[in-house]
């Protein structure tokens, strides 16, 4: 299929129908994503973030970031390397928070609430907003603890229950059959697409609102991106995910919004397929058929 | 001349400085490696004939008489066992502290300096330290227990004379800064990643310290306890100094106990015979001691660089 699934509301204007692609970008030919449960829903803005600035000490990071982020929705971020996507990202969980002297401005909020106000329970954050980063890793542990782990740190179940929800989660992730045999092996005796895998499992396994991911493939072969993409498709049916990644295909094939990020500036924000075939902005339009970056 | 000419003259005198720096460095490991052997050839020399059974069943007998080291070896285990007891779980504490919560702090920085000097500090010095703090003066307290517990209370005489835990307390002091050092550096070889995937969970520090920090770390601290162990086992001034010696049967932490480095120096020094054999075999024993625990933790290091 050449053409974009539309999974917009009528609530949103202008998200009705969606043109043929262009085949002069068959090569970023986006994929279907195949469900239609979430078409009926309304789009829900789950996260914000208004006029976010970012500073390392005294060197500014991001400049001024205004833009939704829409649960049940994939929003990929797009950029030259070091324009800011990881920056902030990790001020969605504030991960930035582990280091001194990094700061954000602004706001940004999760279901209307400030996430950026002092005195915020981040551990409790952090167990709604799930991070998985571009190195694989997975804990010194087996398999199975790597998932117990992070539930026993929230609810208190029986022995019974915690491995159904192991089991579930490595369903979910497409490593069960992979691994069932072996669940008490060491977590760092996978290969590199299995061990992320694993750590998406790790994440949703404690049931977070929504995933984070910081160029989740770009350690792994294409076999094993193929099934973290497909995965994703998978997962978007029940949480806010927001992407980085440094392939333009990847972006089109996964997400339903691209934000393109420059110098650590917000240059264009919108559908994906609006993104990727009618850019407004002539620096986007560069970079997506790589004549830029 | 030409071009070439030069050159080979240049590539002859660098093949030359070549040749002489490698014979020397030949020669040199040749010569730390020669004393090794010469070491090791004496002691089993001298020490295996007098390996038997009686070395592990009898007492150190007195001069002039035969026995075995049982009581030294049991005082000498006894007292690296406490020691290293005493001291891994400080020496762990503050490596976590300096590694995990005051990485650049200014007590960080004070901390590793000093644990530099204890780490090089001569063992004489930590003896004759413990020497006048616990062998030297005489100290005797109760501590009220409440009700009828033990009498109303325990009464505690410490020092006055030599004792199996200034022993152990003089060891412990070396352990401390091996310990120190290790868990510090083998903490902060493990990768930001993986702290930083730990609390991307929600886990609060002290679980990510605990759970994926010191299990990242765990054979790399393992070797450098077993490191301080092998480190102990031979240390004989600080021993010198506190624990002494016991001819007899003793295990009682409050009163001198036999242990075999300075069994080994007393009897070594000695003219008798049957003494001077026990010396060596003794000598065997903690040498062969060392050197399993340091394959023990050679092996466990390159696990550990295998495993990632
Ligand atoms: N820990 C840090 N300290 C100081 N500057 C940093 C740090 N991390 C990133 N930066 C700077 O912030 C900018 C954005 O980096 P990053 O968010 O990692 O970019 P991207 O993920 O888009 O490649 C870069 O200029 C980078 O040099
Ligand atoms: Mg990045």
């Amino acid at each position: 299929m050449d053409r974009i699934k539309m999974e917009s509301a009528g609530s949103a204007p202008g998200l009705s129908e969606r043109p043929k692609l262009p085949t002069i970008k068959a090569e970023l030919m986006v994929r279907d994503t195949g469900e239609d449960d979430s078409t009926s829903q309304d789009l829900h803005e789950k996260m914000s973030l208004r006029n976010l600035n970012f500073f390392y000490g005294s060197s500014q990071a991001l400049f001024n970031l205004n833009l939704p982020l829409y649960d049940r929705r994939v929003t990929a971020f797009i950029g030259p390397s070091g324009c800011g996507k990881s920056t902030m990202l990790r001020v969605l969980n504030r991960m930035y928070d582990l280091y001194p002297g990094q700061r954000a401005e602004g706001e940004v909020t999760l279901e209307g609430e400030s996430i950026l106000r002092q005195g915020l329970d981040l551990n409790l954050l952090r167990s709604r907003i799930g991070m998985v980063f571009q190195k694989p890793t997975p804990f010194p542990m087996s398999i199975y603890d790597n998932i117990a782990f992070g539930i026993k740190l929230y609810e208190k179940l029986p022995k019974s229950e915690i491995d159904a929800r192991v089991e579930d989660c490595l369903r979910k992730s497409a490593l069960w059959e992979e691994v069932k045999d072996k669940l008490h092996a060491n977590g760092m005796s996978l290969s590199g697409g299995q061990q992320q895998r694993l750590c998406i499992a790790r994440t949703v396994a404690i049931r977070p609102e929504v995933i984070l991911l910081d160029e989740p493939c770009s350690a792994l072969d294409p076999i094993s991106t193929a099934a973290i993409e497909d995965l994703l498709l998978e997962l978007r049916k029940d949480y806010m995910i927001v992407i980085v990644t440094h392939n333009m295909q990847q972006a089109a094939r996964v997400s339903d919004y691209t934000a393109f990020m420059v110098l650590g500036k917000l240059i264009e924000f919108g559908e994906t397929q609006q993104v990727f075939t009618r850019p407004s902005q002539k620096q986007t339009e560069e970079y997506v058929t790589g004549r830029f970056g | 001349m030409s071009a070439t000419n030069m050159d080979m003259r240049l590539y002859a005198s660098r093949k030359l400085r070549n040749t002489v720096m490698m014979t020397l460095c030949v020669a040199a490991a040749g010569i730390g490696l020669m004393w090794l052997a010469l070491i090791l050839g004496t002691l089993l020399f001298e020490g295996v004939t007098g390996v038997e059974l009686k070395v592990f069943t009898e007492m150190t007998p007195p001069p002039g008489d035969s026995g075995g080291l049982l009581n030294a070896i049991v005082g000498s285990l006894f007292m690296t066992v406490l020691g290293t007891l005493l001291g891994t779980p400080i020496g762990i504490l503050a490596g976590t502290y300096m590694a995990e919560y005051g990485r650049n702090s200014k007590l960080t920085m004070f901390v590793r300096f000093i644990n530099d000097i204890l780490l090089s500090a001569p063992s004489i010095v930590i003896g004759l330290f413990v020497y006048t703090i616990l062998v030297a003066p005489h100290i005797e307290f109760a501590i009220p227990m409440p009700g009828k517990l033990f009498g109303g209370a325990i009464e505690i005489e410490l020092g006055g004379h030599f004792s199996g835990l200034a022993g152990a307390v003089a060891l412990a002091i070396i352990v401390i800064p091996v310990v120190v050092r290790t868990t510090e550096d083998m903490l902060n070889l493990v990768p930001v990643h993986l702290r930083e995937a730990a609390s991307a969970l929600g886990m609060p520090r002290s679980l990510v310290i605990r759970h994926v920090a010191y299990r990242a770390a765990r054979a790399g601290i393992i070797t450098g306890v077993l490191l301080a162990v092998a480190r102990i086992s031979g240390e004989t001034a600080p021993l010198l100094f506190t624990a002494l010696n016991n001819q007899f049967w003793s295990l009682e932490l409050n009163h001198p106990l036999a242990n075999l480095p300075v069994v080994i120096f007393q009897y070594a020094m000695s003219p008798y015979e049957e003494w001077q054999r026990l010396a060596w075999v003794g000598a065997l024993l903690i040498t062969t001691a060392v050197l399993l625990l340091s394959i023990i933790a050679r092996t466990l290091g390159t696990q550990r660089s295998k495993n990632g």
